[in-house]
């Protein structure tokens, strides 16, 4: 559903989001932050691997590999 | 300023932008590259001469941020505030920016702009935003950041003089960045906090380094500006930190919004994107390579034929190899046949026994090409993505794939590359591990036994099955082997893992043929050196000692055979028996019985400790001098079939059977038998760990050995 409010860690492989928040004093997110996946980024996940974990993630035209544990640190609005 | 100094420049960037091949460009040198981010672990400088200046130029390891939270991003937060031992700052920094992701890369130019070193922009890999339609207005981008921006190609060499004129104008003149406009909060907890800090007499900082304390969750700035040990800074930070959150912002996400505010404004109208998004090539292969049926489809038929490429491809340069050695015996044996002594030593000794070894380049240099291939094209990020959860749950992390992927060339550079690891203790595990994978050195081993016993009774598709089983013997004990370190020895929390995807490139064919030369190179020099003074102790003590009484009681005993050849080789047979390394053998061998070894292996095994390849010479050279002086251990194989148990409870059965080749190879897969790992270990961890994994890599392997013959002489016979 749009604009539903869920961690990055829920979106399914295809899915868009935008970013709302995430857990400022989470490791993961700060390295997030820095490579610039900030509230209002749109990230989408591109696939998830075999076992379920890690997902594959994009934004900014980049691509990122990162563990569920660590997507869940960031709030996203769901898209379309 | 002063011509005569020698200036000093540092190449800073994210991960995988292009520094090393910028580098190698300039300075002539030839640092390693590859398509993956964590390629560079360490700083490498070289001489970079550009408009009649000589410079130094330093090659530091890729970074997101300078909130250095892995050793190698330490590397190059430490290099750019002057706190390496023994280096001073830069005179100035090239910051190596992705044309096609500029904003995130001008992150970190940013910071490290906030330190107050003279900054030049290169954007590299224009080629490829040329490509994609992402437009860099260059000249725009300069004016609004103060600093110049110039375009490159590093693969290419383009805008190589233009970058030596924007360093020497930017030394002169000290271009500095647009620096960020802090809200008031920011600014008085910086005054804050360095108030504090002079109170405890740490050494005076500039506002940039304060604001690394203050942003960062624990920098390392800290750490160097002599903050007095034993004190703890936590009662500072937190009040520097309430400032900026009593003022609305969250003290450790404040710097990431307020920095990227000012980029998004910079580069407005400098970097536009293609109104339509055209699906890359990256795109579209990924769906399939990362996908969760056909990428582990794609990967395990991708392993499997690089193994049994490994092995086929090789087989026709080996026997040429194999040939060559033959012959180098036949020419040299008569020019020594007055000195007996000396013949043996290098008939025997340095031509059969390192010859023996020569004979596994060829299998060396297919598997470079195609770890080459793996890392150029882009394709490990991804093996990382797929294998993540698979080495996961026994508290390796992600990144440990690529320093353990790496340590299937060699453990040096897989112990070295662990470094991209944060977690300092999922690092050691790393460290612990990565030796187990299975190294260019353990192939001639595997070969040597797979051809001799394996594909002429099982064909080459078992061959090239074997040999790729061998290569996850490793792998599949080092998942328990650190779940075990993680639960009993280190207790590792989980750490965050992030992995940034390359695009997929072509690779290109001279870096492949360059990597492949120096791995052959290296292989070829360490045959040459330490595995022949390895031989010629093995020669030495297999040839003596050799008392007269030997020779005379053999040939009184042979005399009625009348049969000249016999003899010889009965007396040589006889003078092995009796020599220095078969007594130790002997005298050691129970140790590996149950594993199926006679004393020659025995002695093989062991001498092996310093270097693995050791074993193939040390069984050339024992079969050599056993066998006729002329036609000797060019063929090893066969000579190894022809080995029978002389005495004890299997007398006259062959030594080498199925199981027992198959026991060498475990035994082999599984221990650390190579001194330079060690003292590598050693180096990045300490001796006490390098010494724990020498020990339990050595009882694995004895136990490996054991259970694989044991099983195998039940099922096979
Ligand atoms: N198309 C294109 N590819 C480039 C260019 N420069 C470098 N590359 C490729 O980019 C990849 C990464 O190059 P490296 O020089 O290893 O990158 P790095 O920044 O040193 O990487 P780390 O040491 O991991 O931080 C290699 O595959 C290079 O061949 C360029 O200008 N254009
Ligand atoms: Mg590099």
């Amino acid at each position: 559903m749009s604009g539903e409010i869920c961690p990055l860690a829920d979106l399914r492989a295809g899915e868009r989001g935008r970013v709302e928040d995430g857990t400022a004093d989470h490791p993961a997110f700060q390295r997030l932050l820095a490579m610039g996946l900030l509230p209002g980024t749109e990230v989408s996940v591109v696939q998830v691997a075999p076992l379920g974990d890690p997902v594959e993630v994009e934004f900014r035209g980049m691509r990122l590999s990162l563990r569920k544990a660590d997507a869940a640190t960031v709030q996203v609005a769901r898209l379309d | 300023m002063d011509k005569s100094r020698s200036i000093r420049v540092a190449l800073v960037g994210n991960p995988n932008t292009g520094k090393t091949t910028l580098f190698n460009r300039l300075t002539g040198s030839r640092q390693k590259i590859g398509n993956y981010p964590g390629v560079t672990v360490d700083k490498k400088s070289g001489t970079w001469q550009s408009g009649g200046r000589t410079m130094t130029l330093v090659d530091l390891p890729g970074a997101y941020s300078l909130a250095a939270t892995s050793p190698d991003e330490r590397v190059a937060l430490d290099f750019l505030t002057g706190h390496l031992s023994g280096e001073e700052k830069p005179d100035a920094v090239i910051c190596v920016v992705d044309a096609s992701n500029v904003v995130r890369n001008l992150f970190l130019a940013s910071q490290v702009a906030d330190l107050g070193l003279p900054l030049v922009i290169a954007l590299n890999m224009s080629d490829a935003a040329d490509k994609a339609s992402i437009r860099v207005d260059a000249a725009l981008l300069a004016r609004r950041l103060g600093v110049p921006v110039v375009r490159t190609v590093a693969t290419r060499g383009e805008g190589i003089e233009a970058l030596g004129k924007a360093v020497l104008h930017a030394v002169e003149s000290r271009t500095l960045m647009a620096e960020v406009p802090w809200p008031e909060a920011v600014q008085r907890a910086v005054k804050y906090l360095a108030a504090g800090l002079e109170k405890e007499g740490a050494q005076s900082l500039a506002p940039g380094e304060l604001r690394r304390i203050l942003f960062d969750r624990h920098s390392a700035v800290l750490e160097r500006a002599g903050w007095p040990a034993g004190s703890d800074p936590e009662p500072l930070l937190a009040a520097s930190r309430d400032i900026l959150t009593a003022a609305g912002w969250q003290p450790l996400s404040a710097e990431a919004l307020l920095r990227y505010e000012q980029l998004g404004h910079l580069t407005a109208d400098a970097v536009s994107f293609p109104e339509k998004r055209v699906r890359t090539w990256t795109e579209r292969l990924d769906t399939v390579l990362t996908h969760r049926v056909w990428g582990l489809i794609v990967f395990a038929a991708m392993m499997f034929l690089v193994f049994q490429s490994i092995y086929a491809w090789s087989g026709p340069f080996m026997d040429a190899i194999d040939g060559a050695v033959v012959r180098m015996q036949e020419w040299v044996a008569p020019w020594l046949a007055a000195w007996p002594t000396l013949q043996s030593l290098v008939v025997d000794g340095i031509v059969g026994g390192a010859g023996g070894v020569f004979i596994f380049l060829p299998q060396i240099l297919v598997l470079f090409f195609f770890i080459a291939l793996l890392e150029d094209t882009g394709y490990m990020a991804r093996g990382a993505f797929l294998m993540d959860k698979m080495f996961g749950w026994c508290g390796l992390n992600g990144k440990s794939f690529v320093p353990m992927l790496s340590s299937y060339a060699c453990a040096i550079p897989g112990v070295l590359a662990t470094r991209t690891i944060e977690d300092p203790q999922a690092r050691l595990t790393t460290i612990l591990v990565s030796p187990l994978m299975s190294c260019s050195a353990r192939l001639p081993v595997y070969v040597l036994m797979i051809g001799a016993f394996i594909e002429p009774t099982y064909g080459a598709i078992a061959a090239g099955v074997v040999l790729f089983t061998m290569h996850f013997v490793g792998l599949v004990v080092a998942v328990p082997v650190a779940w075990a370190v993680n639960k009993f020895v280190l207790r590792t929390r989980p750490q965050p893992f992030l992995l940034e995807m390359p695009p997929y490139r072509l690779p290109r064919l001279r870096d492949i043929l360059w990597r492949m030369w120096e791995r052959a190179r290296e292989f070829l020099v360490r045959a040459g050196t330490v595995i022949v003074a390895m031989t010629i102790i093995i020669w030495a003590l297999v040839y003596f000692p050799r008392p007269d009484a030997v020779r005379e009681r053999v040939v009184e005993e042979l005399s009625v055979l009348n049969d000249p050849d016999a003899v010889d080789a009965a007396v040589s047979a006889a003078y092995i028996e009796q020599s220095y390394l078969a007594r130790a053998g002997r005298a050691l061998q129970p140790i590996f019985a149950p594993a199926g070894f006679d004393w020659k292996i025995t002695v093989g095994v062991l001498a092996s400790f310093p270097a693995r390849e050791v074993i193939v010479a040390t069984l050339g050279t024992i079969y050599g001098i056993g066998g006729e002086v002329d036609e000797s251990s060019g063929d090893l194989r066969s000579a190894l079939t022809r080995e029978f148990w002389t005495d004890g409870p299997r007398a006259g059965h062959p030594v080498f059977t199925v199981p027992v080749a198959l026991a060498i190879m475990v035994f082999f897969a599984l221990c650390l038998q190579c001194g330079a790992t060690v003292a590598v270990m050693a180096k990045e961890a300490n001796w006490g760990w390098a010494i724990f994994g020498f020990v339990y890599m050595t009882v694995l392997a004895w136990l490996g050995a054991v259970l694989t013959y044991q099983l195998g002489t039940r099922w096979l016979g």
